[in-house]
């Protein structure tokens, strides 16, 4: 693995703050009667998707579930087009038809955004296929919630993808809760990484509070994956701050419980090895922060802005 | 005492067979499980065995005949010792039972040929390109997938057993051969996994023809096609399109009862962001698929396992094709008009025909061949010019394809009907097994021909 150097330092703490600050911004607006259905937060589990970042090519696939925002931040896309769409706007990366469970951007290869438990998973796979019957080097990384782990087309999308030897890098994103039921009350066997063993795929499971823990699992993972060997399971260990979705109080968990992961929060971990390398200093970090806020502010402000889609627009895109 | 060996039904919609090899010669000793013949089916070349014990006394086709009845007495087996008087007695002794059992075989034959196999198209009648032979509807098939995957690298298809089986219907016959493994692939029993897949590829920039050994199995699967096939555009807001075939045989086939028998055209019509074809003919077949396959849109392809065996001419340009979203006036006719689709097509036609002959009535029958965007404007323009509407389809009843045609005929045409319109359709219960039921459920030539006289006010 290269080894990080004070510009990926930067990046990371950039990126996981943007989502963050995005998140909570999103919550506002939600609050506000802007943004209205359902809406999933990703504030807790910002390392995961940004750990992955660092390993990625621009020319890979991904495809993640419906708490996506945050995976689209990291994709490099703009919060400005992501928020529009959250508020159903036309300026909204699909046109205000998707909204916060179903976005896409072709162009960068992001691939949803699935209000479906499961179904990305199969679709990742297929992704992946595409990959391998183009002769292309590049490989899907296909996000599964906890909850999907228990979903039948998994194991069928496992039992393909290892059968055809297809670069597929599964990441289960493991924040403990699949809606209101933890994971010790929907799986039998709880370690989830090892459901890949049956079908000869290997699987590890990783602290996904850690930035740094995530990037080494997903860079060696992804070269096994791209190095043609066929699929690869890292159950990263996760935890959101907020409920399932905006609608859900989260009373099934101890305040005690959040406070403890709150103490180990992903993006201060990345402050303090910043602060401790000097790779910037308390000003700087501060002006990172000021000029996230102001950039996710000014997203805000533009998906509100913006125009609601045209009456007609109702029957485009319904065949091409 | 002699026993007969009957041509035998090595599939559920065989009609017939070919007599490819003999395994064993008049004289020989034959045990029960001994082979004695090989009989190539509509799908594959299969061994027969002895099931009683004698002597052959005699072969009574050769090996190459073809087109051999089910139920045809092939060989003659028995009592060495008495066979120069049982020769001399009858040849075929039989109990009344017997002969009873075998009339009602053969009527059963007469009525499906009559009602599908040996009704000769008719679309293709302008069409100056027309093949001299006549080919099947599993080889129109066959040979635009062929046509298509030569043209276009990104096409591949997969399913449960289209390449090494060659198909379990043999609509796949030799694509593996000809394209390799990486193109035709065989899947797991696993239509979930493998639709989502597909559905994938498709989104990534392949174009995969999806076989369901039938559409029955597409249930397992149905969420992929649905909530991410034809939703996937729309929820892009335009940026994701989803070039895909899902194909198979759709609705009943002979006695495999309620799971696998079910229409499923007005499940996928009702989707928005797919497109639902329904060819009825070699010719149509061919013409549709090729359509199918190079639309950039989801498009589930209704075949039918019956009308696989349906001979016809077709038009062998390769870039023949037939528009998605046009019906096809198959007979024209001045006093009725009968839309459908698929099977009942040849139904509908037998049903004109003894309507004209019984009751001097001009039917005119439209063969849908699109289901959704459906062709709404031919069948309001023969309604105004008949006045008269049936529809006939094999779906359920409820909700059907003609529940829609008949909803928006009477909003459009209201003041040109001069009858209710009637539906006909399968019974409202799940298929059953045993034939003379199954035969109630599926609508009939006589059904047809009710509804015609009901619409015609003949009592």
């Amino acid at each position: 693995m290269k080894k990080l150097n004070k510009n990926d330092y930067i990046k990371m703490y950039s990126y996981m703050l943007k989502i963050r600050r995005f998140e909570e911004r999103a919550a506002q607006l939600y609050g506000m009667g802007h943004i209205g259905g359902f809406c999933h937060l990703y504030i807790g589990q910002e390392a995961v998707v940004v750990g992955v970042l660092m390993t990625i090519d621009k020319n890979d696939s991904v495809v993640t579930t419906y708490r996506d925002h945050g995976h689209m931040i990291a994709r490099g896309l703009d919060p400005k087009r992501i928020m529009a769409e959250l508020t159903g706007r036309e300026d909204g990366y699909s046109a205000g038809k998707g909204g916060s469970m179903h976005m896409f951007s072709k162009e960068n290869n992001f691939y949803g955004g699935h209000g479906i438990v499961g179904a990305q998973v199969p679709i990742g796979t297929g992704i992946a296929f595409t990959h391998k019957y183009n002769k292309e080097k590049n490989i899907c990384r296909t996000y599964i919630g906890d909850g999907a782990m228990n979903n039948g087309q998994v194991f069928e999308a496992f039992n393909l993808a290892a059968l055809w030897k297809l670069p597929v890098l599964y990441i289960i994103e493991n924040n403990k809760y699949g809606m209101g039921t933890s994971v010790d009350r929907a799986a039998a066997g709880s370690d989830l990484y090892k459901r890949g063993e049956a079908f000869g795929i290997p699987g590890e499971k990783v602290n996904g509070m850690n930035v740094f823990k995530v990037i080494e699992a997903a860079d060696k993972a992804g070269k096994y994956v791209r190095d043609g060997n066929g699929p690869y399971i890292i159950e990263v260990q996760t935890y959101r701050y907020r409920g399932h979705s905006m609608s859900d109080p989260a009373k099934y968990r101890t305040k005690e419980e959040l406070e403890n992961y709150k103490d180990t929060d992903p993006i201060e971990i990345v402050k303090t090895e910043i602060l401790k390398k000097n790779f910037a200093s308390e000003k700087e970090i501060e002006k990172i922060n000021k000029d996230t806020l102001e950039e996710i502010k000014s997203a805000a402000e533009f998906a509100i802005k913006s125009n609601y889609p045209k009456d007609n627009e109702l029957y485009t895109d319904v065949y091409i | 005492m002699t026993t007969e060996i009957l041509m035998p039904a090595l599939s559920p919609t065989m009609t017939e067979g070919n007599l490819s090899k003999w395994l064993i010669k008049k004289g020989d000793q034959v045990k029960a499980g001994d082979l004695i013949a090989e009989i190539e089916t509509d799908k594959a070349t299969m061994e027969v065995e002895a099931v009683d014990e004698g002597v052959v006394i005699d072969l009574l086709f050769k090996e190459g005949d073809v087109n051999i009845p089910v139920n045809k007495p092939i060989a003659i087996i028995g009592n060495p010792d008495e066979k120069i008087e049982e020769k001399n007695e009858k040849p075929l002794e039989k109990s009344g039972e017997n002969k009873k059992t075998e009339k009602v075989i053969e009527k059963k034959f007469e009525i499906e040929k009559n009602d599908i196999l040996q009704e000769k198209p008719k679309q293709n009648e302008q069409d100056k390109n027309l093949s001299s032979e006549e080919i099947t509807m599993r080889q129109a098939l066959r040979d635009t997938m062929a046509e298509e995957m030569r043209k276009d690298k990104k096409i591949f298809i997969l399913g449960e057993e289209v390449a090494e089986y060659q198909g379990a219907y043999k609509v796949t016959q030799d694509l593996l051969q000809e394209f390799g493994k990486d193109r035709v692939l065989d899947t797991p029993i696993s239509e979930h996994g493998f639709t989502g897949l597909a559905v994938g590829a498709a989104f990534k920039g392949l174009r995969p023809i999806l076989e369901f050994m039938t559409f029955n199995f597409s249930m397992q699967a149905i969420d992929q096609i649905i909530n991410s096939a034809a939703k996937t555009l729309y929820m892009s807001g335009g940026q994701i399109n989803c070039p895909i075939v899902f194909r198979g045989p759709n609705g009943a086939a002979a006695q495999v009862a309620a799971q696998h028998s079910q229409d499923f055209s007005s499940w996928y019509s009702q989707v928005p962001g797919l497109k639902v074809l329904a060819p009825s003919t070699p010719y149509n077949a061919k013409g549709l698929l090729r359509s199918a396959i190079t639309d950039p849109n989801p498009v589930i392809f209704l075949e039918n396992e019956i009308l696989y065996g349906l001979k016809g001419q077709v038009n062998n340009d390769i870039n023949f094709s037939i528009p998605i979203g046009k019906a096809n006036i198959e007979k024209e006719g001045k006093d009725l008009t009968i839309v459908t689709y698929s099977i009942m097509l040849q139904k509908s036609k037998e049903a004109a025909k003894r309507l004209k002959d019984q009751f001097n009535l001009d039917v005119e029958i439209i063969d849908l061949q699109t289901l959704r965007p459906l062709d709404f404007e031919t069948v309001i323009n023969s309604v105004k010019k008949t006045n008269r509407l049936i529809t006939v389809e094999e779906s359920w009843p409820f909700g059907s394809v003609g529940s829609e045609i008949a909803n928006v005929v009477q909003r459009d045409a209201f003041d040109y009907l001069d009858s209710p319109i009637i539906k006909v359709n399968s019974a409202d219960v799940p298929m059953p097994y045993s034939s003379s039921l199954e035969k109630l459920y599926l609508p009939q030539v006589d059904d047809i021909i009710e509804a015609a006289k009901k619409v015609t006010y003949i009592k």
